[in-house]
């Protein structure tokens, strides 16, 4: 919706200072811009070294004291929310929580990020500023670096792109993997479902609420659950699709079906009121920082325990569970495989998020 | 009487087997979200009704909606059910990979402020729906007569229920109740109902939206039909009033008129359609928009919008027809009738 | 065919009325109904339609209330 863009904020008294053809053209323009914007906030000691690409020594990827390699994780994401600044965030904090997140669900320590930044001629460059701002406050708070990037100017109206790759390292014999789950394990999701879609919405259609995106990277969670000693199975976040979808994904990969309690789902009322009003269902909104886990069922309760006293899942609540691990010859992909049972204690299929999920009347 | 009560009454019902419409889209909807199916006796059957525009609405008005999309200058605004329902050359989420301005909005207010503030623009609205929204799109015309805008008009698909109703009655005599749309008959009110009733010897019962109000309603109808009554109530008093709400159909009466319209699967229903009075300035031209896309070779979506069968009955159903890959239009969407009961198929 | 739902009415401008539902604020028009500050509308597509009588949540506790023994 592209009228709906995030109206910029303007100065009083003063023209803002904007990206145009210039700022690409890969001459002083785009020298001022690398020194006076990224190099002020990006600097590490491979960054600064300036050169085409970034060259790492693969012996940090090690587990030095048992001398064994482990793995490398690498993971992809590009960002094209608008508005670009949001209440709980912006498409900075975004980028970097959203590739963190994708390395995080595989049980891998983060170590690296890359950026390229797509810019529209027009991008008020006070803007851009605070996004970079944003992106190192966050890759600094996570305890990677940022190790190589890229811009490029194009025609338009003052949007923002972002991609950014993430790489991290798995420790030598850890399996997580949508694939691994087993009849009787619990599943537990970190929190309220629905916060930054919702946020969103809110921001594009100026519904005035205190509904915040809970934009956040999840490593408390994850780290707290594999430090225990947990065996768990696979993690998720929750992005676009919503729970729905990522329940049907790990369904899918496990060849299992699953059961869901409706009464155990947190949605804050907020979240449900925006719901109610645009005709949405919280089970297919995207969060950019909640996840589950699925976890054997003689862990879950410590599971459970320990993930509570993190910041990223005190809301967290065990939903639901594995109910049958299917035998035989590979099920149709028609078969639902995740089941809901309702407030009033029916049941229902709770079937992935078919096209865009838009806002009806009826 | 207790909620577990009512649940079990209807759980073991062992009568003869019932035939209730659930008339409105909206209906169909909660009944799937809330799973009432399976807490109640299957000897109770609960049938899709005609009352959901992304159903009923034939390809000729979306290709008159995707014309105006694809004009120069023009802006098509549309509630999110209309986008994904197939015209002639598909539907206007399709046509906007080729230059349609089609845009969402979420009421028509909104539509009068965005002519007000880009009077360089011509806003054309697809103004779908039944009793429930009809008042609103009366407002915002009403708004922009006012304040003189120019740049709006309406494309209006709009249909009234008891027409529909009448035929169901009359083409569908084995339907043996019916829960009836809360919130048209918030516009409406019971008399429409107490007219079916008396006439066709069946039970019409208001009901709201959330399970509870479902529940209490088939409760209704299956007591009734049991005691061998044929009466029309109202379970949703806390929105319905006996006379409906005066204003909204003076409002009706005051910018629309009655004309035949065309439900897919019905066919041409006589004066079961709204249109803004001859001469309108506000009309973009919704008379006569009656064509409709060949439905291909096994698709029963006629006899699915009708209640004559479930959409699981459809030989295509779930097997050559499926939300990803519809093969009739009433799975296209997932809004409509067989997109709904695809969602709630069997594990 | 309708999602329409309660909202409480915080304030009353002309014909439109700042309308709360649970924490979200919405501008509603008021055209159809006449309420009054901390009743409760019933809102659908912008526009409110009818005045509720009672809290949605109160309603639904009394539904099956006076519903009639099963013959």
């Amino acid at each position: 919706m592209r009228h709906m863009v995030q109206k910029q904020k303007v100065m009083k008294g003063k023209d803002p200072m904007r990206i145009t053809m210039a700022h690409g053209g890969g001459g002083k323009d785009s020298a001022d811009l690398m020194k006076n914007i990224f190099g002020k906030y990006f600097g590490n000691e491979i960054l600064d070294k300036m050169e085409d690409a970034a060259v790492i020594d693969p012996f940090l990827l090690c587990d030095m004291e048992n001398k064994k390699m482990g793995k490398l994780a690498c993971s992809t994401d590009s960002f094209v929310v608008t508005p670009l600044e949001f209440p709980g965030g912006d498409i900075g904090k975004l980028c970097v929580c959203g590739t963190l997140n994708d390395l995080l669900m595989m049980g891998a320590k983060p170590l690296y990020i890359t950026c390229g930044f797509i810019m529209e001629e027009g991008l008020e460059t006070d803007l851009l500023e605070r996004i970079v701002s944003s992106m190192a406050e966050t890759a600094k708070e996570a305890g990677i670096k940022i190790i190589a990037g890229d811009t490029k100017v194009i025609e338009g109206s003052g949007g923002l792109y972002i991609n950014t790759t993430g790489m991290g390292h798995v420790p030598n014999g850890r399996d997580i993997s949508a694939a691994n789950c087993r009849k009787g394990d619990k599943i537990l999701l970190s929190g309220n479902l629905g916060e930054h879609h919702a946020c969103i919405l809110s921001a594009r259609m100026e519904i005035e609420n205190g509904i915040r995106s809970d934009c956040a990277f999840l490593s408390d969670v994850t780290e707290t659950l594999l430090d225990a000693g947990i065996n768990v199975r696979t993690m998720r976040d929750v992005t676009r699709g919503g729970l729905a979808t990522v329940l049907n994904e790990i369904a899918e990969s496990s060849c299992c079906e699953m059961v869901i309690r409706e009464k155990d789902i947190p949605v804050s009322p907020d979240v449900k009121g925006l719901t109610d009003i645009l005709g949405l269902d919280p089970m297919y909104m995207a969060n950019e920082g909640k996840m589950i886990a699925v976890i054997p069922e003689e862990e879950a309760e410590t599971a459970l325990d320990s993930v509570k006293k993190t910041v990223h899942g005190k809301d967290a609540v065990i939903i639901g569970e594995v109910s049958e691990i299917l035998k035989g010859s590979a099920t149709s992909d028609t078969d639902a495989r995740v089941k809901l049972i309702t407030h009033l204690g029916g049941t229902r299929v709770l079937d992935m998020l078919y096209g865009e999920g838009l806002p009806r009347i009826c | 009487m207790e909620t577990a009560t009512v649940i079990e009454n209807l759980k073991n019902y062992d009568g003869p087997e019932l035939k209730l419409m659930e008339v409105c889209g909206t209906h169909t909807a909660s009944i799937f979200k809330s799973g009432i199916r399976s807490m109640i006796s299957p000897a109770i059957k609960l049938i899709s009704g005609p009352g959901c525009p992304v159903c009923v609405t034939p390809a000729a008005y979306i290709d008159k909606c995707a014309e105006y999309a694809m004009k120069k200058g023009h802006i098509l605004l549309t509630f999110g059910d209309m986008m994904k329902v197939p015209g002639t050359d598909g539907s206007l989420s399709d046509l906007k990979g080729s230059g349609a301005s089609a845009e969402l909005m979420y009421s028509p207010f909104e539509a009068v402020e965005r002519a007000a503030a880009h009077p360089e623009t011509m806003f054309v609205v697809a103004a779908v729906g039944f009793e429930t929204t009809a008042p609103a799109y009366a407002l915002a015309i009403e708004d922009a007569k006012k304040r003189g805008i120019k740049n709006l008009k309406f494309i209006t698909a709009l249909k009234t229920i008891f027409p529909a109703l009448s035929w169901i009655c009359e083409n569908q005599p084995d339907i043996d109740g019916f829960i009836c749309p809360g919130h048209v008959s918030v516009i409406i009110g019971i008399r429409p109902y107490e007219r079916l009733a008396a006439k066709y010897k069946k039970p019409f019962v208001i009901a709201g939206f959330e399970a509870e109000h479902i529940l209490a309603v088939i409760y209704d109808i299956v007591n009734q039909i049991k005691k061998g009554e044929a009466r029309a109530k109202n379970l949703y008093e806390n929105a319905v009033r006996e006379q409906g709400n005066i204003k909204a159909l003076d409002i009706i009466k005051k910018y629309f008129e009655e004309g035949p319209a065309m439900w897919r699967g019905l066919g041409t229903i006589e004066r079961s359609g709204l249109y803004l009075k001859k001469d309108s300035p506000f009309d973009a031209g919704s008379r006569g928009l009656d064509a409709d896309i060949k439905l291909p070779g096994e698709c029963r979506c006629g006899d699915v919008i009708v209640g004559r069968i479930n959409p699981d009955e459809c030989p295509m159903f779930a097997k050559g027809c499926r939300p990803d890959a519809p093969y009739g239009p009433c799975m296209v969407s997932g809004e409509g009738a067989c997109g709904i009961w695809y969602r709630n198929r069997k594990l | 065919m309708c999602i329409a739902i309660p909202g409480k009415v915080i304030s009353l401008e002309n014909n439109k009325a700042k309308v709360d539902f649970s924490g979200n604020t919405v501008t509603v028009n008021t055209g159809l109904v006449d309420p009054r500050p901390g009743q409760y509308v019933l809102v659908h597509a912008g526009c409110a339609i009818e005045v509720m009588e009672k809290e949605k949540a109160e309603e639904l506790l009394e539904i099956f209330a006076d519903l009639e023994d099963f013959r």
